[in-house]
């Protein structure tokens, strides 16, 4: 590496153009992702960026662990591409909670390594001790946390919250305590690695203890706020290494995850704080156990007669939840909706800013199935239209309709903005059964008089009514 | 306050001092890029923008690279926390850029179908 170009490819100055170019492109590819049309090159772009900071990264004078490298790059593709490759659509949350997580665990992972390679910072400027300490708390807090997110949303745990009561509080301050104790102590002094390791592991504990407790509704806000913490650990861990890209990338993460984090939660009118206190789970527990006894009687019906109703309506709005995303109904939804639309009816589809899992959730589901974005309608813009409505046909959404969040203040959702399915004239609900929602909690729409009830998997349901369709 | 003296110290003396003052406001200005940038995202694109960021932090990827490229006589414990913060970043990079990308696909379609729809009407 003694020649001109090589001490030219190798050069500090260099190295910063091409950072620069590589976030730069970030940026453009980013603001991109702003519109449905430039979205996909936006992402490209911004992919075209990362690889521009690989390379600048690579470029070094007498490089090490070549092999080790190549390895690593090889056998991370060779997991990474098929699981993003195969993952179904409905399981896209949690695929994103898990890519999060590593993401998290390889900040953590880093600080760790650091940390040995530098004796304990004992010959770094304070400066770089605090930086990398901070990416170890947040980044193993957001590991963990991704991997309950995971878990729960995979099934794999219980959705419903899991806390250790009374003593769920002083156990989380206590674990954040020690971790912030622990990095303190490396910031000030150089300390063996079993203090490293402490710090690493009381962080896990509270991920763990801060993303248990909280029940599978408010799971998205969570997913959001973990992605946040991983930008921001990446960020510091930029500054530790002295890494520009790391920064300004790792930054413009966290901040954007803030922002949407913070969204979210104006949607679901709770403040962030609420989601972490993880006061919903308590409640919801409650509630259940509570049960509310007489509701009344629940009406079931056929799809013969559902496909009558639609088919002499002239405005049918299609109300989507988790459950659609479940039977994987998406296409068979669109088929019906083609042939509903071939008799004169309009059709539009109400989608609730926290309809699944992720916000945009369902909106991708119905991109999937080739439905017109312009019949895709966001809660706002088609409240006001249910009174206009005859039928509302609510697929597999149950939490997002219900009545309860504006008339009962006892309900744990209570306050939370709904679509108004009740105002249209008639409402057909497709459920498997009647157990309850997400969040656990019941539905007094499923009694009202109204509402006929189309047991059975959604995506079977819709296919009969559209038989039943095609008939007529 | 030692702590303190020695950071303040250290970062008036080192050659590390004017970088971390670089570092501190590209830190904060990026922030407000970001803040700028995504606030105009509109709904039906939050669940792929939080996927392409995902994949936006898997730069820490960098950290791995970077350590272990630079890295002379790393000793075996830290090679292999290394490896796997490498084998992790790349996870997060790889698969997240490719399942955002499949999610956005599907909304590239739509401009053809919507006027498919209309001529229909």
């Amino acid at each position: 590496m003694s020649t001109p170009i090589a001490s030219f490819l190798t050069d500090a100055n260099f190295k910063s153009v091409l950072y620069i170019i590589s976030f730069g492109l970030f940026i453009y590819g980013l603001s991109g992702l702003t519109g449905p049309k430039t979205a996909v090159r936006g992402n490209r772009i911004a992919a075209v960026g990362m690889a521009v900071a690989v390379i600048a990264t690579l470029l070094v004078d007498d490089f090490n662990n070549a092999a080790l490298i190549v390895i690593g790059c090889v056998v991370g593709t060779a997991i990474g591409v098929p699981a993003a490759r195969n993952v179904k659509m409905t399981q896209m949350p949690q695929m994103v909670a898990l890519f999060n997580g590593v993401g998290g665990g390889a900040v953590a992972l880093i600080a760790w390594a650091e940390f040995r390679e530098t004796d304990g910072f004992a010959f770094e400027p304070t400066y770089i001790a605090i930086f990398s300490v901070f990416s170890a708390i947040v980044g193993s807090i957001s590991f963990w946390g991704s991997n309950v997110a995971f878990a729960k949303l995979q099934e794999l745990i219980h959705g419903r919250p899991i806390t250790l009561g009374a003593l769920q509080l002083p156990a989380q301050i206590l674990m954040l305590g020690a971790a912030i104790a622990a990095g303190v102590a490396i910031c000030a002094d150089p300390q063996e690695e079993i203090v490293m390791v402490g710090l690493l592991v009381a962080a896990a504990i509270f991920g763990l203890l801060l993303v248990l407790p909280i029940g599978g509704a408010d799971m998205p806000v969570v997913i959001s706020l973990l992605n946040a913490f991983t930008g921001l650990a990446a960020a510091a861990a930029g500054v530790s290494l002295d890494n520009q890209a790391l920064i300004v990338a790792g930054m413009i993460v966290g901040a954007s995850g803030t922002i949407l984090t913070q969204q979210m939660a104006v949607a679901m009118n709770r403040t962030i704080t609420s989601v972490i206190a993880g006061g919903f789970g308590g409640e919801v527990t409650a509630a259940v156990g509570a049960g509310d006894g007489e509701q009344g009687t629940v009406r079931s019906t056929s799809a013969a007669d559902v496909a009558i109703q639609m088919a002499y309506a002239s405005q049918v709005v299609v109300v989507p939840g988790y459950g659609m995303a479940v039977s994987q109904a998406q296409h068979a939804v669109r088929e019906m909706a083609k042939l509903l639309e071939s008799k004169g009816v309009t059709v539009k589809y109400a989608i609730h800013p926290v309809a699944g899992r992720m916000p945009g959730h369902m909106n991708v589901l119905l991109a999937e199935a080739d439905v017109p974005y312009d019949q895709l309608k966001e809660m706002d813009d088609i409240n006001g239209e249910f009174s206009r409505t005859d039928v509302s046909l609510v697929i597999g959404a149950n939490d997002v309709t219900n009545p309860d969040a504006r008339t009962k203040p006892e309900s744990p959702i209570y306050g939370m903005p709904i679509l108004n399915v009740d105002e249209s004239s008639s409402i057909i609900v497709l459920k498997r059964s009647m157990s309850s929602g997400y969040a656990g909690i019941d539905n007094p729409l499923f009694f009202n008089p109204k509402t006929s009830m189309l047991f059975g998997d959604a995506k079977g349901s819709v296919e009969s009514v559209t038989e039943e369709l095609k008939a007529l | 306050m030692t702590t303190l003296t020695t950071l303040l110290a250290s970062t008036a003396e080192s050659p590390q001092a004017s970088n971390l003052v670089t570092n501190l406001a590209i830190l904060v200005l990026s922030g407000f890029v970001g803040y700028a940038v995504i606030s105009k995202v509109p709904n039906t694109l939050h669940t792929p923008l939080m996927s392409g960021t995902n994949a936006i932090h898997g730069i820490v990827v960098l950290g791995g690279l970077l350590l272990l490229a630079t890295g002379e006589d790393l000793g075996t414990g830290t090679t292999v926390i290394l490896f796997v913060a490498l084998l992790f970043g790349v996870i997060n990079v790889i698969g997240g850029f490719v399942v955002t990308d499949r999610m956005l696909e599907m909304f590239k379609q739509k401009p053809k179908e919507q006027i498919e729809a209309g001529s229909e009407q």
